[in-house]
């Protein structure tokens, strides 16, 4: 395996660890709006908050993280997409700042404002939609040299078939993958209500999910067809990941062991992210960015990996301690323990 | 000034920058005093201290929200704004820029570990623990942080032929001659501000007529932290000048107006500047530029006559500098004749006087650190990578760059004003005095 191939996957597995912990996240945010809308919000409130405190700040790191990591190992990227995502970069770096700070504002000072929690729940769809447009774009045909500079081809983008698949793609996985993990969280808690609502959630959003991502496929055909024929020899991957789907809903459904049901439902994800991700490649953006063509020097890259090498080993171990107490710690997790 | 796209892309920097320091600089330096103060409280077995860390870790906790942010905008923005120079000096120095990362990674999880484990362990000294890698993931980011900045005011590392960079040492980039004082200035500074804003609010809460015995532990105790480290950053400070000195001689000279290189040179304190550069109304302290920039009052000392025209930083920053320069010094004096009145039993060191001195000195530690940025920054332009890249050249080709500064402007006024309420309430609605009662019971 070639440095560039070892540099891009790290970094798609730190997007990985993105989507899911910031899925959960954004979802939980939206239920949490939503239980207030609806008056449900004592059922699934405690077992939101709880889970979210300890974590948030280290879901904003792993995508702070990506993006570090591919403009030191792909400097070019930075260009290309730099002067193109100005504008949607920005929103997004918006959302996230609002979303982030009404969070701690919410809940580690004034409590129960209606309109913080609007707005923690409101982000939590934009800013799935709006990170997805990046890699709506990666996809090619939305980004043009003109004149030696980059322009983003906006009215493209928003009369794209294919960008709105993507766009609903995101909302209902979100919903999906948090409604999921809240399941899973409420079983531990032993927290009844709450569990039978989030179980709910979790198969209301389940078959979108799937009809989401087919949607994906058909216009990608449309949009990049050499990209959509490489998918098919990956194809492996999503029936893999299709497989894992049916048993996550078929434990969720049945009330059987929520724990396994969501590692299922990280498994349909993980396959299906990395078989996107794999048949994508070499591209990072299509026709103008490859991993080779954009790939530092070789001394930064090998330095990047050695440091990669030695922050893993002081992560890895970190966070299996924050998941022991928090996660997998049955008093905490129930709301026994003091702070 | 023309208003193109380089413009506000430097206008947008500065804004999210000047922003993001002030919080960055609390959450470097915020970890260190609640580390130490859980330290006393737990070896002295004294309440009050144990109850100030977790007071103070209380607010931290909106503060540093509120950087993360920040530093999640300031970070894109620098893709988004300077693509080109992205693109070159990534090359170069991607591997702090990585490790900074890292030092959040392992300062975020395990700052939401301590939030949470207050009353978890049998043995106290188990939660102190945890505070340590907060503190060392915090000054780790900074220091990696800085020798970014460090970079941009003395490139190394690498060779550049005809725009191709070749032959890079990630290491010896990372390790330039602006290192060592940019780090320990800025980790310096950063505790220093830290100290003292906790000191201010400690302060106003006396003169509102608190009178516990709590606050005049903590008055003291981060009066003395204040003490050492602003000693440790002016002295450092001392180091900085005689690095611009040697290695970045005319940030120095507009910084001091000093036009003529010569020997035993004055340093000018405040003062105007007429049109063809005469210094007028200004204190001149003589020999002093020469001490500060070699240590020795006959040294020669190199001034803007031997720098080409288009390369002479803006003159405006010599007022920057003096302030700074000033707020150091008044900080200092504060906290050494606090702790001196301390120490002597026949002195109130809690008078009114003193009080407002301490409680004036909070904001004035954060102008120091914006006015310092901005001498530093300013101070090295035409160059965005000095005598490498200009700024003009490595700022986005894109339209919009004025409409996204409006944006952030709005955003950030609606962060720092939200961000004051919640922390007054925050403490409003659970004073101390509470606290200090189940402590009692
Ligand atoms: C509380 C904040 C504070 C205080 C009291 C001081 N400084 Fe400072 N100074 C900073 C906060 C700061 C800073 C914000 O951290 C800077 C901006 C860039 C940097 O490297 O550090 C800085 C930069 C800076 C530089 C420029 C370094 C460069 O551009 O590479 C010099 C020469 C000094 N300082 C010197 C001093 C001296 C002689 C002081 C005497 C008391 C002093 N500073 C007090
Ligand atoms: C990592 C790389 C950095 C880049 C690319 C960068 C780039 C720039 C640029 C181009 C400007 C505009 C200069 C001008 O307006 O005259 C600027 C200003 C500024 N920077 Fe830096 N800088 C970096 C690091 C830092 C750091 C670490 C800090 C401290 C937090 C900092 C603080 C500031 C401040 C306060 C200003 C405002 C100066 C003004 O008002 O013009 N910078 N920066
Ligand atoms: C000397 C100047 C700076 C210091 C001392 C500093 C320090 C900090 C601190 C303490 C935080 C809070 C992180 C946490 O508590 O987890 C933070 C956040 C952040 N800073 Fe700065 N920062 C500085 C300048 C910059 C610059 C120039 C950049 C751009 C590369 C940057 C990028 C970030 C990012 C991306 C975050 C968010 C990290 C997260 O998600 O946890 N910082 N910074």
């Amino acid at each position: 395996m070639d440095v560039q191939l070892i540099g891009i996957t790290v970094l798609w597995v730190f997007l990985y660890g993105y989507l899911v912990t910031a899925s959960i996240d954004f979802g939980a945010g939206f239920f949490a709006y939503y239980g207030k809308l609806t008056k449900k919000e004592h059922i699934t409130s405690k077992i939101i908050s709880r889970y979210l405190s300890p974590v948030w700040e280290v879901t904003n790191v792993f995508f702070v993280f990506f993006f570090v990591g591919l403009v030191g190992f792909f400097p070019d990227t930075a260009y290309y997409y730099g002067t193109a995502l100005l504008v949607p970069g920005s929103i997004a770096i918006i959302l996230l700042a609002i979303r982030g700070s009404f969070y701690a504002f919410a809940n580690y000072g004034a409590r129960k404002s209606h309109f913080y929690s609007f707005l923690y729940g409101v982000t939590g769809l934009l800013i799935p939609a709006s990170l997805s447009t990046a890699l709506t774009i990666s996809e090619g045909g939305f980004i043009e040299e003109q004149g030696g500079e980059i322009v983003l081809l906006t009215q493209n983008l928003f009369t794209s078939f294919y960008s709105w698949s993507v766009v609903f793609l995101a909302l209902v996985s979100v919903l999906f993958i948090s409604a999921s993990f809240l399941t899973f969280y409420a079983s531990r808690a032993e927290d009844q209500p709450a569990l039978e609502l989030l179980r709910k959630y979790a198969l209301f959003w389940s078959f979108p999910t799937i009809a989401a991502s087919l949607l994906v496929f058909i216009s990608l055909q449309q949009h990049n067809p050499e990209h959509f024929y490489k998918t098919l020899d990956y194809a492996w991957m999503f029936i893999g990941s299709l497989f894992c789907f049916l048993i996550a809903i078929y434990l969720i459904f049945y009330g059987k062991r929520y724990g396994v049901a969501f590692i299922f439902v990280m498994l349909q994800f993980f396959f299906a992210f990395f078989g996107y991700g794999a048949s994508h490649l070499p591209w990072i953006l299509y026709d103008h960015v490859t991993i080779y063509s954009a790939y530092t020097n070789e001394t930064m890259g090998i330095a990047l990996i050695v440091a990669f090498m030695a922050g893993l080993s002081l992560l890895i171990p970190s966070l299996v301690l924050l998941m022991r107490l928090f996660l997998f710690d049955a008093e905490y997790v129930k709301g026994e323990r003091k702070e | 000034m023309e208003l193109d796209s380089a413009m506000l892309s430097r206008l947008l920097t500065s804004l999210t920058l000047g922003f993001h320091i002030i919080f960055a600089t609390l959450g470097v330096g915020i970890p260190l005093m609640v580390s130490i103060a859980e330290w006393i409280g737990i070896k002295r077995n004294d309440p009050h201290y144990l109850l100030l860390a977790r007071r103070w870790t209380r607010g931290f906790v909106v503060t540093v929200a509120i950087g993360v942010v920040t530093g999640t905008a300031i970070g894109l923005q620098l893709s988004l704004l300077w693509p080109g120079f992205m693109q070159l000096a990534g090359q170069v120095i991607g591997l702090p820029l990585f490790m900074e990362t890292f030092a959040f990674f392992f300062e975020a999880i395990f700052l939401g570990i301590y939030l949470y484990t207050w009353d978890r362990f049998k043995k106290p000294i188990y939660h102190w623990i945890l505070s340590i890698p907060v503190v060392i993931g915090s000054s780790a980011s900074a220091f990696f942080i800085s020798t970014v900045n460090a970079f941009m005011n003395a490139p190394q590392g690498f060779t550049l032929k005809e725009g191709v960079i070749t032959d890079i040492q990630p290491l010896a980039a990372m390790f330039n001659p602006a290192t060592p004082t940019k780090a320990s200035h800025v980790l310096s500074s950063a505790y220093l501000t830290s100290a003292f804003v906790l000191a201010a609010i400690t302060a106003f809460s006396i003169l509102k007529g608190k009178d516990s015995i709590y606050y005049k532990k903590a008055l003291r105790f981060t009066m003395v932290a204040s003490f050492v480290f602003a000693v440790s950053t002016a002295v450092i400070g001392d180091f900085s000048g005689k690095f611009l000195a040697e290695y970045q001689p005319e940030k120095l000279a507009a910084a001091e107006w000093h036009f003529e290189t010569s020997e035993g040179a004055d340093l000018i304190l405040g003062g105007t500047l007429s049109e063809n550069n005469e210094v007028k109304y200004g204190l001149r302290l003589p020999n002093f530029l020469s001490i500060l920039a070699h240590g020795n009052p006959a040294a020669e000392v190199m001034g803007l006559d031997q720098v080409p025209e288009d390369e002479i930083p803006p003159l405006f920053i010599h007022y920057l500098f003096d302030l700074m320069v000033g707020i150091g010094m008044f900080l200092a004096g504060i906290s050494f004749l606090y702790v001196l009145m301390a120490r002597f039993k026949n002195f109130n060191e809690n008078n009114n006087m003193i009080l407002r001195l301490i409680v004036i000195g909070g904001p004035l530690s954060v102008f120091a650190i914006e006015f310092g940025w901005i001498f530093s920054e300013v101070g090295r332009q035409p160059w965005i990578l000095w005598d490498i890249m200009r700024t003009g050249h490595a700022a986005t080709t894109a339209d919009n760059v004025g409409l996204m500064f409006i944006l952030f402007t709005l955003l950030y006024l609606l962060l720092g004003t939200i961000c004051i309420v919640v922390l007054k309430k925050m403490f409003k609605n659970n004073p101390a005095e509470n606290e200090l009662e189940q402590l009692s019971e």
